[in-house]
């Protein structure tokens, strides 16, 4: 498989504090990473830092075999869906969706998450009168609109309804057999388990372990992703 | 950066906060020509009162929207844009907003009641005001990661501007006053956006006689043509200068 994203010898630290310690890793089409680890363990940072809003103090990142170190236009690629959607007050959601066009200069190619949550009903609305599931979802499909080759959620689930995260999960996976990548962080087990080919855990700014899913379960010899993960982190060896 | 402009107005012009600001100098404005038969005397009361509010708003509305924007810059860094594009567009779209409610609130009735060269004075330099503390609030904002430090510092700037450094000049004037200063002062003058405003709008007021022998020195400085090209550089100045720092910090800024 090609290699998409690679991560060489990242670090980073805010102020005294080291967020990331030489993190490298790769990351190939076609499959969806699960980036899981505990708080504070630069989940987020590294995600950041790929997305060009963190700046590394040391290594780099390539996309496509370049250094994407003061580019923006491999963004073009990326979809990315934050933690908390936080949008200008009076903007309305039709708005929100033109000016992403605008600045891309694409269309929107997909439409479908747009429809699942019955969005376009919605966008003469005023971005201040939305709750925080459904600037969630103006997240979400926005991150999948321009079908662009990377998707970079971060805790997608989190704020959404059952049915809205099933759906976000279906489109996942769906997404996945089109040969792209999905990178995921998130907290919730289940639901790692379910989607993911790859784990890759953080833990106090350095990598864990980057495995695939059925080869950490055959190590431990467990059926479920949370046990498998509990009895490999319990390990002394580790 | 355009693009990111217009939707910023567009968002900002639906404030209720902008509204206010408006309807706020326009009840100024109309208030001070309505009552006073003396345009003259309305122009030099409109510029007392502009000088004060005006720098105020446009500080702190700038930076209080900066902030509560910040997810949503977050969210522009992620798109296939420029941050220089972003910042300059944020600063395009803020300061045109603000700068359309000082235009209805000040400039339509100062043209109405007091259309002369005093009033274009008065209009230009309030617009000229108005960027160079915007530019100011950029670079508090960037310069800080924090919300309420971030105002508070942009409130220590328009404290510092428009009060301390009149104190501070006082006491350079009192403390050297042995020695001939007119030099200085116009040096001085050039290092506060706000008095250089106040000496260009009274200076075409001809009360310059009123300020004794350094009026009459500013008269023949700020006065003469290259004076005020002076006046019109140093403010200019005073609007690229933070931006400038603003943009290159921004470049560097982990969100």
């Amino acid at each position: 498989m090609e290699k998409i994203i690679a991560v060489k010898g990242l670090k980073k630290s805010f102020g005294r504090l080291e967020v990331l310690k030489d993190v490298s890793c790769d990351f190939a089409s076609g499959g969806v990473v699960s980036i899981l680890g505990p708080n504070a363990s630069g989940k987020t940072t590294l995600i950041k830092s790929i997305l060009g809003m963190v700046i590394p103090d040391g290594g780099e990142i390539l996309f496509q075999g370049r250094s994407i170190l003061n580019t923006f236009d491999y963004k073009r690629n990326i979809g990315y869906m934050p933690q908390i959607g936080h949008y200008p007050d009076n903007m309305k959601i039709g708005q929100l969706f033109k000016m992403v066009m605008d600045i891309r200069q694409q269309d929107a190619v997909d439409k479908e998450l747009l429809k699942a949550y019955q969005l376009e009903s919605m966008y003469q609305k005023t971005m201040r009168t939305l709750s925080g599931g459904t600037l969630q979802k103006v997240s979400a499909a926005l991150a999948f609109m321009f079908n662009p080759d990377v998707l970079i959620l971060d805790e997608p689930s989190a704020g959404l309804d059952p049915l809205a995260a099933e759906a976000l999960k279906e489109k996942i996976l769906e997404e996945k057999s089109k040969g792209k990548l999905i990178l995921v962080t998130s907290h919730i087990l289940s639901e790692a388990d379910e989607i993911s080919d790859h784990i890759l855990y953080l833990f106090e700014g350095q990598i864990k372990f980057y495995k695939t899913l059925t080869d950490l379960k055959l190590e431990t010899g467990e059926q479920k992703l949370s046990k498998a993960l509990t009895q490999i982190l319990s390990s002394p060896s580790c | 950066m355009l693009k990111i402009a217009k939707y910023i107005i567009l968002d900002i012009v639906r404030s209720k906060v902008l509204l206010a600001y408006t309807l706020l100098l326009l009840a100024i404005s109309l208030t001070i020509f309505l009552s006073d038969a003396d345009v003259t005397k309305g122009l030099v009361s409109i510029t007392t009162v502009i000088l004060i509010i005006v720098p105020l708003v446009s500080i702190v509305y700038a930076t209080t929207y900066y902030f509560n924007a910040a997810e949503f810059t977050e969210m522009l860094v992620s798109q296939p844009i420029s941050r220089r594009n972003i910042l300059l567009g944020k600063f395009i779209g803020i300061s045109s907003s603000i700068l359309l409610a000082f235009f209805i609130g000040v400039c339509i009735p100062v043209c109405l009641f007091a259309f002369s060269a005093t009033g274009i004075t008065l209009m230009i330099s309030g617009c000229l005001l108005t960027l160079s503390f915007i530019s100011l609030a950029f670079l508090t904002s960037t310069i800080t990661r924090d919300k309420a430090k971030g105002i508070g510092l942009a409130l220590m700037l328009w404290f510092y501007f428009s009060i301390i450094f009149d104190g501070l000049v006082l006491m350079f004037l009192t403390l050297f006053a042995d020695y001939p200063l007119e030099k200085a002062m116009i040096v001085l003058t050039a290092l506060n956006p706000i008095d250089l405003a106040r000496i260009l709008i009274l200076l075409q007021l001809d009360i310059s006689a009123l300020m004794g022998y350094t009026g009459a020195l500013y008269q023949e400085f700020f006065g003469s043509g290259i004076g005020i090209v002076f006046s019109l550089l140093m403010q200019m100045i005073w609007i690229i200068v933070p931006l400038f720092f603003a943009l290159k910090i921004f470049k560097k800024k982990d969100l």
